[in-house]
């Protein structure tokens, strides 16, 4: 049972690791905690679930446009909702406090368009194959999950450390008015950012969307609550961090069902959370955040 | 002068008796009946097929002439599977609409928040679709046709133990809702009462999607079928996530599994459930067989038990309704109905039915349940038919 219960922490901590992924790279670069996140993320699985019914798109393509998509909508909400609040100097939470005005608005949108109950992608979209290794059972979903998310990780990463666009993203997350005394294009990187961001959350939907079969408007909610724990987990505004944490929880929550008691899950989970937190605030990977006099 | 006066004042006096008239006839016309169901949310399924049940026999009696001649007034609110909606939706329609009796609300969960209001009220709150335990025992102004899982349960457990063998099961059902802890409870009892073996216990909470982990868990102990207290929803992706996980177990079922909500979801996967209902779709009966056509012809779509409790809770109000003069006093009336009701013996689409008093608890009285027999029926081919 061990082992069946490790893929099934693996798939589920990569499934909040992707969707951690996009929001800590929008709080590393643009300091803000995008609370539309889990809307954008539950978008980008009804732009997925539309486009295969619709235009009955092949499952790659319609997760491609998605994540577009999804991308789209992060550049509108910076554009319109947060690149305002930065020309005025607003105070640090304002763009926070928006944001939560966004997602209650994307997914009332949702609920008026596509209605409340949960909708499921046609029969035969999803690839039903699953490999049995001995006892053990893995679908063809869970390790494209697994795959895609720490593609997607590796990607980020060998961009933030080894190009130039990387290193100009690392100065304006260090300190945005200095990268722009030094040429950096400010502005226009965050606009970057807010797109690969959505995109990262958007392909999250989609999968997620994949791997329960159960599209509603109110998905993105409890996906935003362990996001926040997982990024606070890893360390805000660190990939490697997002990535970790994202596993921890996933590890956390399926050990917890499987040797404790699944009563329990949600509360040994967030109990370990907060005691990592205590012996490292600033979460696994997180810059300790020193007062300069 | 006072002639004068008299005669400035007769046109008054003319209008309002002859408003009075009017209003007099308005009430005696109308019979108002409310309805909070969950019409969107994830008991959009059940909510839907009870306001098809409860529009469709609205419907009927009305083209019958209505009761003792006066029509019947159907308004329905959409509760969303919500308590707190649940408690809106009742109080606008007990005191905004005026309603006569209320059907609904749709969840279990949500009449434990909202019929206190309407007992509260002194209006009868007649529940089509609540199965847990204690809802009646809330006040005597509430009324029920769903059979509780205290009575259904140990007759599908005992039914599906012999039809598959079963020597040991695992159970699992939703830790936040009072329908599936109630079922469980039920469950826990009967198994304990028939001798069956529990390998283990699992739970999940509402809304959940990932069931793998404590689905491997119940593997791990072998079962030989698995019982679950769980609403449709919940109920079809455990089994389809069992099923991907390479386990064969047949499934029990509560009230949950009763729609045909589970077979759009799960389909083949399904196949072997066993759960009980008073009502059958195979059930020949002049009653049943008429309602099923009638069902079909107007929504084109096969009714499920959820429609056929609704669609019989009207006609046992209508019943009810005709040994009843109206005088036109809200309170009066909403009272005679109250006492009209427990009396009501009715034949329909789910069979014999008449009520049976809930034990009072505390001293407070208490209000009614359905007395009837549950059938017992498996899952095949993306249906439930009759086990036998």
């Amino acid at each position: 049972m061990l082992e069946q219960q490790l893929i099934n922490a693996l798939s589920l901590g990569s499934v909040y690791a992707l969707f951690a992924l996009g929001f800590t790279l929008v709080f590393g670069v643009l300091g803000v905690i995008n609370l539309s996140h889990g809307a954008i993320f539950m978008l980008g699985s009804y732009a997925a679930l539309l486009l295969v019914e619709q235009l009955a798109l092949p499952l790659w393509l319609a997760m491609l446009t998605a994540m577009l998509a999804a991308g789209c909508l992060g550049l509108l909400i910076d554009f319109l909702v947060l690149r305002p609040l930065r020309k005025r100097n607003a105070p640090h939470l304002a763009p926070m406090i928006a944001t939560i005005g966004v997602a209650i608005m994307l997914t009332n949108l949702a609920q008026g368009l596509f209605g409340a109950a949960n909708q499921r992608f046609p029969v035969g979209t999803i690839p039903e194959d699953s490999f049995t290794v001995k006892d053990m059972h893995v679908t063809e979903v869970q390790i494209g999950i697994v795959l895609i998310s720490f593609g997607l990780m590796v990607m980020l990463l060998a961009v933030m450390r080894r190009t130039q666009l990387g290193r100009a993203l690392r100065a304006i997350a260090e300190s945005p008015k200095a990268a722009y005394l030094l040429g950096v294009n400010v502005e226009g990187l965050f606009f970057l950012t807010s797109f690969t961001a959505a995109a990262l959350g958007g392909a999250a939907g989609v999968l997620v969307g994949l791997s329960f079969n159960a599209i509603s408007p109110f998905m993105g909610q409890p996906m935003l609550h362990k996001g926040i724990a997982v990024i606070i987990l890893g360390g805000m505004g660190d990939i490697r961090g997002a990535l970790i944490g994202g596993l921890f929880l996933g590890f956390a929550e399926v050990m917890t069902i499987a040797y404790i008691s699944s009563d329990l899950r949600d509360a040994v989970a967030f109990g370990l959370l907060f005691l990592i937190l205590l012996v490292r605030p600033s979460g696994m990977f997180g810059k300790v955040l020193e007062r300069k006099a | 002068m006072k002639i004068k006066k008299l005669l400035t004042q007769l046109p008054f006096l003319m209008m309002s008796a002859g408003l009075a008239g009017l209003a007099s006839t308005a009430v005696a016309a109308d019979i108002k009946l409310g309805a909070a169901e969950a019409l969107t949310g994830p008991a959009a399924k059940y909510g839907s097929a009870i306001k098809n049940g409860l529009t469709l026999a609205v419907e009927q009696i009305n083209a019958k002439g209505g009761v003792n001649g006066n029509k019947l007034v159907l308004t329905v609110e959409d509760e969303q599977g919500k308590k707190e909606e649940a408690i809106n939706a009742f109080k606008k329609l007990i005191f905004q609409d005026k309603v006569l009796v209320l059907f609904g609300p749709t969840l279990s969960n949500s009449a434990f928040a909202a019929d206190p209001i309407a007992n509260a009220s002194k209006v009868v709150v007649f529940g089509t679709s609540n199965t847990a335990d204690g809802i009646s025992a809330i006040g005597p102004h509430v009324f029920r046709n769903s059979v509780m899982e205290a009575d259904v349960l140990p007759v599908t457990t005992h039914a599906a133990v012999k039809h598959f063998g079963i020597k040991k099961v695992a159970v699992m059902y939703g830790n936040d809702d009072a329908f599936t802890k109630s079922g469980y409870d039920v469950f826990k009892a009967t198994l304990a009462a028939q001798n069956i073996a529990v390998t283990s216990t699992e739970t999940y909470a509402k809304g959940d999607v990932d069931f793998k982990a404590q689905l491997t868990k119940i593997k791990a102990g072998n079962p030989d079928a698995i019982v679950c207290s769980c609403l449709a929803e919940e109920a079809a992706n455990i089994i389809l996530q069992t099923r991907s996980l390479g386990m064969k177990q047949p499934f029990i079922g509560g009230n949950g599994f009763n729609s045909p909500k589970l077979f759009e979801i799960a389909k083949d996967a399904a196949d072997n459930t066993v759960m009980g209902s008073p009502w059958s779709a195979e059930n020949a009966a002049p009653a049943n067989s008429a309602f099923m056509a009638a069902y079909k012809t107007k929504y084109n779509a096969d009714p499920d038990q959820f429609a056929a409790q609704a669609y019989d809770a009207v006609y046992i109000v209508a019943e009810a309704l005709k040994g009843i003069k109206l005088s036109g006093n809200l309170g009066q009336d909403r009272q005679a109905l109250r006492m009209a009701l427990p009396g009501v013996k009715f034949t329909g689409a789910t069979g014999k039915f008449v009520f049976r008093r809930a034990p009072s608890t505390n001293g407070k009285e208490a209000g009614f349940d359905a007395d009837q027999e549950a059938i017992v029926n498996i899952a095949k081919g993306g249906k439930f038919i009759l086990l036998k």
